[in-house]
């Protein structure tokens, strides 16, 4: 019977990744286009109102590999691909995020499976799944099709939003013997957090700082701003290169790439070296206050005006929103 | 506001800073045959001749060692860094190549059939009849002096050569007055110069025999000019920026054209003299260009912009209706001709060929032929005096064979053609024509070449009449240095050197000048008045065209690898 | 110890990039170079056998790819490598990621190496995370988005980040590690070695040589089909607000972020 598996990521305490949320209720649409149940993989002690939890996102089904360690891909695969053999699932889909890579990587190579990476959206084309994913700097898509089954695809950060539907899923115990390479390696520690080190490629909102910001302290307002929105702050290579910020912020071809589903852009001018980072970004505000900036030309929403009098506002306004 | 003159403001550059003797250990230095400073047409031209000289002499090709030809290049890859129009006289492709027709050459797009000068006002495009002589370009090939740089050096390591592109040559080694070889530069150092922990040092490369063929930067060639005085009597050096773009366009361009006129201002005390080449590129692309004298004294002249104004003239925007833009470069060209060649072009243990050299006839545009050849009589005089003995630093026989050349004859037939357009083109226009009409006789003399950093700046109003980009026929320099595939890293050395407190006039004339948005005025001193102002630099947007050399700095070496990485231009 | 490092040759990153139309795969025809990521895997090699915690008697790279991956290769060596394996087969042209990654880990098992390296991705981003499809054709455990490799006692301790931060794991040998930029800092090749890369001794391979079967590989081999390519569907042109009155334009911008789920 054909169908889609994907894997339900969570951490130590039970919750579950969003875009492995986001996965799920994408298989769920999908499912029901190109028939067959949306499924979904759990591994590790996970009770089973949790479990059945994701039926909510519209999992008919959740396999349970109680005895399989969470957090590295190798036992996850052997988990996997046992499924999707005994079950005969066509596809398998992962939300964004790296072991969901790792896995679907893995699986490619144990069912020798076709797989597309980085995939933004996935429609349905004479019954089958086709993937569409960004190349040549997101200037072009390109559709990939499956010449045999199952087809894996994995979505590129944020790419599928968690969708409550209300439901709830069968769960299924299922037993994993886990092949003798995935018990070499073990987890020592996971999920340190370093403060400091904030990895802006992985924020979902990023309040980006440019010359337009005056001076260093001008970094304060992004970082109010930032906190109060759940975000992290980003650079220019100009403000990194006067020093107002440290490198391992900086966005742009000399710096890293991002696609948070909002950048807002402080006083960035968006010359194209910094715009490459971070075009992909799912939505864009910029507050600028020369209206020929660049950024306005592929902003979403441009603000012209003085930013020292709109942040702290707009930072206030959020505060009280949120409550 | 008094006018002020670049040459006030000299950079803290002292040559002697590049010229010295090894410093590695014996055993430590590179040990080549010969070492070609430059992997452009000189340099690589000069490598494959030899390589297939020394086909016919074993015995000296064994003494020569484990590499007998390296040819030392900045650049990513032999033409990263070449830019020019171009259309190029076949004598020297067929002098190199013998069997290889210039028609089937990678780089060539096709054989110049149709040619035309324009002489252009803000509206309209009059065709000069007859066509200027020195502009007629039939017979010659259009091509990518980009990818001719790459086919060469493909050619050349084919034969044996090894190219080490991504390594610049940093110090001339001389010891005894006797040029030994060169030192390539560290890599992986900082901002402030200071050892990154990636910090590899350079290595002390000894030669037989060394050509410098640098390009129109010349940094070695400059420092041994004055080191070995080189120069004595002759005129200074003076240099025109050009600023390129290549656009695939739907309808392809059935001729060779240049222009004169508009945008540049006729009046002389602007000193704007040049023009624009606009070249086809096969049936699918056209590139076109905008060359000045770094002459010119508004302070607030770019040519970079002056191009992209350029563009919306009806005659070139329906050229490249319903394009999109491909490329963008920016490279001078050396433009003193005769009178600024060196009186020496070999040294003992040294040569110098092509741009670095001067050899470039800029009333026709050509230099690239020159360069080849000089190459090719390089490699002739290096062969015949090693294989008589190959310890032998004296390659005179050089010198003989460039004084008897097409490239002496050429440039002095034009050696008084670009000077008179300084006093303004009607002046200019007049004398330049007579010029061409008697072959270079009249009006006699030696008209000198002025130094580029002589004529003071005023800061004018050029500026104003510059378009704002629309990213779709005009475009900002950033964008275009995005284009020209720099991407430099940003804690990379400050290799430019220029006093960085000067007045606003000197300031801004580098501001506007650098196609590719080296230099700043702080935001705060832009408009508070200020006579004097700070320059901030930003290094790693350089493309190494070279204009801060003629106005008043002076562009030493990046680090190999950095720069542009120019495909087409 | 012998290590591999696996590296790829991929298009200039400042090259403008386009798809052949006749193969709907990447157009490779203007300058390439060694994949930036590899530099870093190189680099943690021989930090590694710099490092001495282990006695490394090879570093080897390992590359397929068409008749210009040898400049890959030179690179490689220049960087430290000992010597290199080129497989190279008309047959491999086209292949997908599972092809690909079966016929690398082909090559490797040939070499019968204690660590295998590569970087975490390629700069054509065709594809990410190869190493992990090597690693189960090899079987053996694998670990990618390393940024911190500790050699203890014969095994390798590594910090990588994920999802909720950065987990410390501990891998035995023989592993597939691939690395993240933040790594380490490449070095700069010396002249010396870059004039000697072409004398190291480098094999190559064809299909047939390491075992690789024809029918799985290729064009034809390939699991999965670029069916069309399409424009990115048109952005909506962006509303502009001038600011007059901040407290309406914040209100506006409140409003905008609301509607956009994005507070």
């Amino acid at each position: 019977m054909p169908g889609i598996l994907t894997y339900a990521l969570h951490d130590d305490e039970g919750n579950f990744n969003k875009n492995s949320l986001g996965a799920i209720s994408e298989a769920a649409k999908l499912a029901g286009e190109v028939g067959g149940e949306a499924a979904a993989l759990v591994v590790g002690e996970v009770a089973d109102d949790a479990c059945a939890s994701l039926g909510n996102y519209g999992a008919a089904k959740v396999y349970r590999a109680t005895s399989v360690p969470e957090g590295l891909a190798q036992p996850i695969i052997d988990a996997m691909a046992k499924v999707i053999q005994d079950e005969g699932f066509s596809y398998a889909l992962f939300g964004g995020g790296l072991l969901g890579f790792e896995i679907g990587a893995g699986l490619t190579a144990r069912l020798n499976a076709g797989v597309t990476m980085e995939v933004t959206e996935v429609k349905v084309q004479d019954g089958k799944l086709v993937a569409e994913r960004p190349i040549l700097q997101d200037s072009q898509i390109a559709d990939v099709g499956y010449v045999s089954e199952p087809g894996i695809i994995i979505g590129r950060l944020n790419a599928f939003d968690a969708k409550e539907s209300g439901g709830t899923a069968e769960v299924v115990d299922v037993e994993v013997e886990l092949s003798p390479w995935s018990t070499k390696a073990t987890m020592v520690q996971r999920g340190e957090q370093r403060g400091a080190d904030v990895n802006i490629e992985d924020a979902e909102i990023l309040v980006g700082g440019g010359r337009g910001l005056g001076a260093a302290d001008g970094f304060k307002l992004c970082e109010e701003l930032a906190d109060s929105m759940g975000g992290a702050v980003a650079a220019t290579r100009a403000v990194v290169d006067a020093g107002w910020y440290p490198y391992a912020a900086q966005i742009g071809q000399t710096g890293k790439t991002v696609a948070p589903k909002l950048y807002l852009a402080a006083g960035v001018s968006g010359a194209i070296q910094h715009k490459v980072g971070m075009q992909s970004s799912e939505n864009i505000l910029a507050i600028n206050k020369d209206p020929n900036a660049p950024i306005f030309e592929f902003s979403d929403l441009g603000v012209v005006g003085d930013l020292h009098k709109i942040v702290p506002k707009l930072t206030e306004a959020i505060k009280a929103k949120r409550g | 506001m008094p006018a002020v003159k670049p040459s006030e403001f000299p950079p803290p550059f002292d040559p002697n800073d590049v010229i010295g003797p090894p410093t590695d250990p014996e055993e430590e230095r590179i040990e080549v045959g010969i070492a070609i400073v430059g992997g452009g047409p000189a340099g690589l031209a000069c490598a494959n001749k030899l390589m297939q000289l020394l086909e016919d002499e074993p015995e000296l090709t064994e003494k020569l060692g484990e590499v007998p030809v390296a040819v030392i290049e900045k650049g990513k890859v032999a033409g990263a860094h070449l830019l020019s129009g171009a259309n190029v006289d076949p004598s020297a492709l067929e002098r190199l190549f013998p069997d290889l027709p210039p028609a089937e050459w990678p780089p060539v797009y096709q054989e110049v059939t149709k040619d035309a000068t324009y002489f252009l006002t803000s509206s309209k495009a009059f065709p000069l009849k007859p066509p200027p002589p020195n502009f007629r370009k039939e017979g010659t090939y259009t091509l990518s002096v980009s990818k001719l740089g790459r086919f060469l050096a493909e050619k050349a390591e084919e034969a044996g050569v090894y190219i080490l592109s991504e390594t610049a040559a940093t110090k001339l080694l001389v010891e005894d007055r006797i040029v030994r070889g060169v030192r390539s530069g560290d890599r992986g150092r900082g901002k402030d110069g200071e050892q990154l922990g990636n910090f590899e040092p350079g290595s002390d490369v000894v030669a037989k025999a060394t050509v410098l063929a640098e390009g129109t930067i010349g940094h070695l060639t400059y420092a041994a000019y004055d080191y070995f005085d080189m120069c004595e009597g002759s005129d200074p050096q003076a240099w025109e920026l050009g600023v390129k773009e290549v656009w695939e366009v739907p309808k392809p361009l059935d001729r060779v054209i240049h222009t004169l006129g508009w945008p540049l201002r006729w009046g002389a005390k602007y000193k704007e003299a040049g023009g624009s080449f606009i070249y086809p590129m096969g049936e699918d692309k056209v590139c076109f260009g905008l060359v000045v004298g770094l002459d010119y004294t508004d302070a607030t002249f770019s040519v970079h912009d002056e191009l992209q104004r350029f563009k919306q003239h009806p005659f070139i925007a329906k050229i490249i209706a319903g394009g999109k833009r491909v490329g963008w470069g920016a490279k001078t060209i050396p433009s003193g001709g005769y009178w600024s060649l060196p009186k020496r072009f070999s040294v003992p243990g040294m040569l110098v060929a092509g741009d670095a050299a001067g050899m470039v006839n800029i009333a026709e545009l050509a230099g690239i032929h020159y360069a080849m050849h000089a190459g090719m009589y390089a490699a002739e005089a290096i062969v015949e005096s090693l294989k008589k003995d190959v310890d032998s630093v004296n390659f005179e026989s050089y010198d003989e064979a460039i004084r008897g050349s097409v490239i002496e004859k050429d440039l002095y037939k034009s050696r008084n053609m670009k000077q008179p357009l300084s006093r303004g083109l009607i002046v200019g226009g007049v004398v330049a024509n007579a010029l061409v009409a008697t072959k270079g006789n009249f009006p006699p003399g030696h008209w000198k070449v002025e130094d580029n950093a002589e004529p003071a700046m005023f800061l004018g109003r050029a500026s104003e009449r510059y378009p704002k980009p629309d990213n779709e026929v005009t475009f900002n320099k950033l964008d275009s240095v995005f284009l020209s595939g720099n991407a430099t890293r940003d804690d990379a050395p400050n290799h430019v050197r220029i006093q960085t407190r000067v007045p606003r006039e000197i300031a801004q004339t580098w501001v506007s000048m650098c196609p590719a948005q080296v230099y700043e005025i702080p935001d705060e001193q832009l408009e508070n008045g200020a006579a004097e102002v700070d320059v901030h630099v930003t290094a790693s947007n350089c493309v190494q065209c070279g204009a801060i050399t003629a106005k008043g700095g002076r562009l030493t070496l990046p680090e190999g690898g950095d720069g542009p990485l120019y495909q087409e231009t | 110890m012998k290590i591999c490092v696996l590296v790829k040759e991929v298009p200039d990153a400042a090259v403008q990039k386009r798809i052949d139309p006749n193969t709907m795969r990447l157009d490779r025809s203007g300058e390439k170079n060694l994949n930036p990521f590899d530099t870093h895997a190189l680099e943690a090699a021989m930090q590694i056998k710099e490092g001495g915690a282990i006695p490394v008697e090879e570093v080897i790279a390992v590359t397929m790819g068409p008749d210009s991956a040898v400049r890959a290769l030179h690179k490689a060596v220049a960087l430290g490598a000992d010597r290199s394996v080129h497989l190279a087969d008309d047959a491999l042209a086209g292949s997908d990621v599972c092809a690909t990654g079966y016929s690398l880990a082909k090559v490797l098992e040939a070499e019968s190496p204690d660590l295998v390296l590569l970087g975490q991705q390629s700069d054509d981003g065709e594809c990410y995370t190869i190493g992990a499809v090597v690693a189960d054709h090899l079987k053996m455990p694998s670990l990618t988005q390393v940024i911190k490799i500790d050699v203890t006692d014969g095994k390798l301790r590594c910090e990588r980040q994920a999802e909720y931060g950065y987990d410390t794991v501990e891998v035995e040998l023989p592993a597939v590690i691939s690395v993240g930029d933040a790594i380490n800092e490449p070095r700069y090749p010396s002249l010396k070695a870059i004039m000697g890369a072409k004398k190291k001794p480098l094999d190559t391979k064809a299909t047939g040589d390491v075992g690789i079967d024809g029918g799985a590989v290729g064009e034809a081999g390939s699991k999965t089909s670029v069916l069309a390519l399409n424009p990115p569907p048109p952005k909506q042109a962006g509303e502009i607000i001038e600011d007059e009155d901040t407290n309406e334009t914040v209100e506006k911008i409140v409003a905008w972020l609301d509607e956009r789920k994005l507070i």
